[in-house]
């Protein structure tokens, strides 16, 4: 276990050195000079000679790395050309907003996906099953950007039951917190339930074949015992580490569900950077998102050895 | 008797077809994929014919027309801007294809061969290409887009690139994969016993065999760019007005969507279709490849 950590930990050194190569390479495609390209509509010499001074651009490519992950490395992501405001620090503003609507999407995730994954595969070849891959397939095919949009028209301006945007901290009230992110909510857990009834359906069929649920069956259980402690646990473990994998899914779609619905998280921070073209922040952002990506994809393989006895070794 | 030769004809016919054969076969037999097919074919022929079907100039403006609800005139309204909305689906059909099928050429005309190269030669190489995937797929595909499109800065052309790029790690990742399942084969073995030279293995013995999980895997990319293409122009990262795009159509629908939510409904239900459609083939494609269904 631990000589499996250790191993895992020492291949993340080069994965994140070649991280910080791409995104610090994303500046290079910046077409002519990218001085005058980052300073915008500002002409003014004095800022762009500033520009050219922050990040070396006078020096070697190299050396612009070497000073760009020494910042990085002490939390130095550098500072927001517009706002004049460390990236670190619109970062730290921008996170726990983008983690909320994450958390409370991923809860609706596995309500909606795991059982019915489970009544899916119980239920095969029934109407049941049929509608619940109709579900997935929806979900996986519907624009979440669209689905907010109906979702807006339907409960805010039809119903008028929800806010159509807006975000209200959830230290300030969380009733009208919980209003205001709902409908986010739910748009970027609708893709990932979808992701999870498909892999919870799978699991479970395999699960319900194998030899011990067959002998629970043969011992005279009740179905729901059966399928409750013997198959399901069995089946979850794969399911839920994969749902920690579709983080990635739910930061991308945190991008689009903040623009639509004006929540001012991670994803419309890097939207706004790139109006702004404010360079620094959308590298920072990349970065971090990165970062936290690798990190879950640790815990995942962590918790998989943990719950799984026969990988332990 | 009757019944041993009735269960003996599916084998003869088995050998008798050829892998291709019996994979289309086997995918005519779905009901979903051959759905799908023909939703992409009609929006194909929509895209190729689009002056031809089209009912109106989908840029002419007119300030009479402005936010016409759907009509005998106009089926699907008109926008903030008076132009036929069923004209700008017409045309957007044409963004959005072709940026599922360029982004994900270019996925695959980079991924393909470096996956060949790291699942074949091993070693150092192999290790340094895994590094640089694992790095890329570290990224969140639409994050990484969207960072790519801002940087090489706003148009469709860019907006397929920066998609091409994103999606190209998953390709160089399965590829990989499967030239290591694949090259450890007899016949891999025979072909390299006969002299011959890398290359040619890899790409005459090696890659005809993995093709079955490429195509899968470009038919779930094409539907995954469509959405990443219509994302980015939403954001207006990607079609620059006023050529229409399905995403750019429903970043102006947003503002109206009080007053005119058919702005809304018509370019979202062409994007839902048209992803539906090549999940669906997808779909069909990995049962009917799927050596394990004997159907």
């Amino acid at each position: 276990m631990l000589n499996f950590l250790a191993r895992r930990i020492v291949q993340l050194v080069p994965t994140l050195f070649f991280v910080s190569v791409l995104i610090f390479s994303l500046q290079q495609l910046l077409p002519g000079d990218p001085a005058l390209v980052m300073a915008g509509e500002e002409r003014d010499p004095a800022v762009i000679e500033q520009i050219r001074q922050q990040y070396r651009l006078d020096q070697p490519v190299p050396v612009q790395y070497f000073y760009w992950i020494k910042g990085v490395l002490s939390g130095d992501f550098g500072e927001s050309l517009r706002n004049k405001v460390p990236v670190r620090e619109l970062i730290a503003q921008k996170l726990p907003v983008t983690i909320q609507l994450a958390s409370m999407a991923i809860v609706i995730a596995f309500l909606i996906g795991i059982p019915a994954g489970i009544v899916s595969a119980v239920k095969k070849g029934t109407a049941l099953d049929y509608g619940a891959n109709i579900f997935a397939l929806w979900g996986i095919s519907t624009p979440n950007f669209w689905l907010g949009i109906m979702l807006i028209f339907l409960f805010s301006i039809q119903l008028g039951w929800l806010p159509a945007s807006g975000y209200v901290p959830l230290t300030e009230n969380w009733r009208a917190s919980l209003a205001s992110t709902i409908m986010p909510a739910f748009v970027l857990g609708n893709a990932i339930a979808a992701i999870l009834m498909r892999h919870t359906r799978s699991a479970m069929l395999q699960v319900l074949e194998s030899d011990y649920v067959r002998t629970a069956r043969a011992k005279g259980l009740f179905e729901r015992s059966v399928i409750l402690k013997h198959a399901m646990r069995n089946a979850l473990t794969p399911v839920i580490t994969l749902g920690a994998l579709e983080l990635g899914t739910l930061l991308s779609g945190a991008v689009l569900t903040e623009q639509i619905f004006s929540i001012p998280g991670f994803g419309k921070l890097i939207v706004d950077a790139v109006f702004n073209r404010d360079y620094a922040v959308v590298q920072g952002v990349v970065l971090t998102t990165a970062t936290i990506y690798i990190t879950l994809n640790l815990i995942a393989d962590i918790a998989y050895i943990l719950v799984n006895p026969r990988l332990r070794g | 008797m009757t019944d041993a030769v009735a269960g003996s004809l599916p084998v003869i016919s088995d050998e008798l077809e050829s892998p291709a054969q019996r994979a289309l076969r086997r995918l005519f037999k779905r009901k979903g994929a051959i759905v799908g097919l023909a939703v992409i074919a009609a929006f194909i022929v929509i895209a190729l014919f689009a002056p031809l079907v089209s009912p109106y100039d989908p840029v002419a403006t007119s300030w009479s027309l402005v936010r016409k609800a759907p009509s005998a005139q106009h089926w699907f309204g008109t926008d903030d801007l008076g132009r036929d909305i069923l004209a700008r689906v017409i045309y957007g059909a044409r963004a959005s294809l072709m940026a599922g099928a360029i982004s994900v050429g270019i996925a695959l005309s980079i991924g393909v061969p470096f996956g060949l190269l790291a699942g074949y030669r091993g070693g150092f190489i192999d290790a340094l290409i895994s590094r640089i995937t694992d790095a890329m797929l570290a990224c969140p595909f639409l994050i990484l887009a969207i960072a790519l499109a801002a940087f090489l800065g706003p148009s469709l052309g860019n907006a397929m690139i920066a998609i091409g790029i994103s999606a190209t790690p998953i390709f160089i990742r399965l590829t990989r994969g499967q030239v290591m399942s694949v090259k450890v084969e007899d016949y891999v073995e025979a072909a390299r016993a006969m002299g011959n030279p890398p290359w040619r293995i890899a790409l005459f013995h090696i890659l005809p065999n993995i093709l079955p999980a490429l195509l899968v895997q470009a038919t779930l990319s094409i539907a995954m760019a469509i959405i990443a293409e219509a994302a980015l122009s939403f954001l207006g990262l990607g079609q620059q007005p006023p050529a229409p795009s399905w995403g750019s159509m429903l970043n102006s629908a947003q503002r109206f969507l009080s007053n005119a939510p058919w702005m809304a409904i018509w370019p979202g239900l062409a994007i839902f279709l048209v992803v539906l459609s090549f999940n669906l083939v997808g779909d069909g494609l990995r049962d009917a490849l799927d050596p394990r269904e004997r159907a």
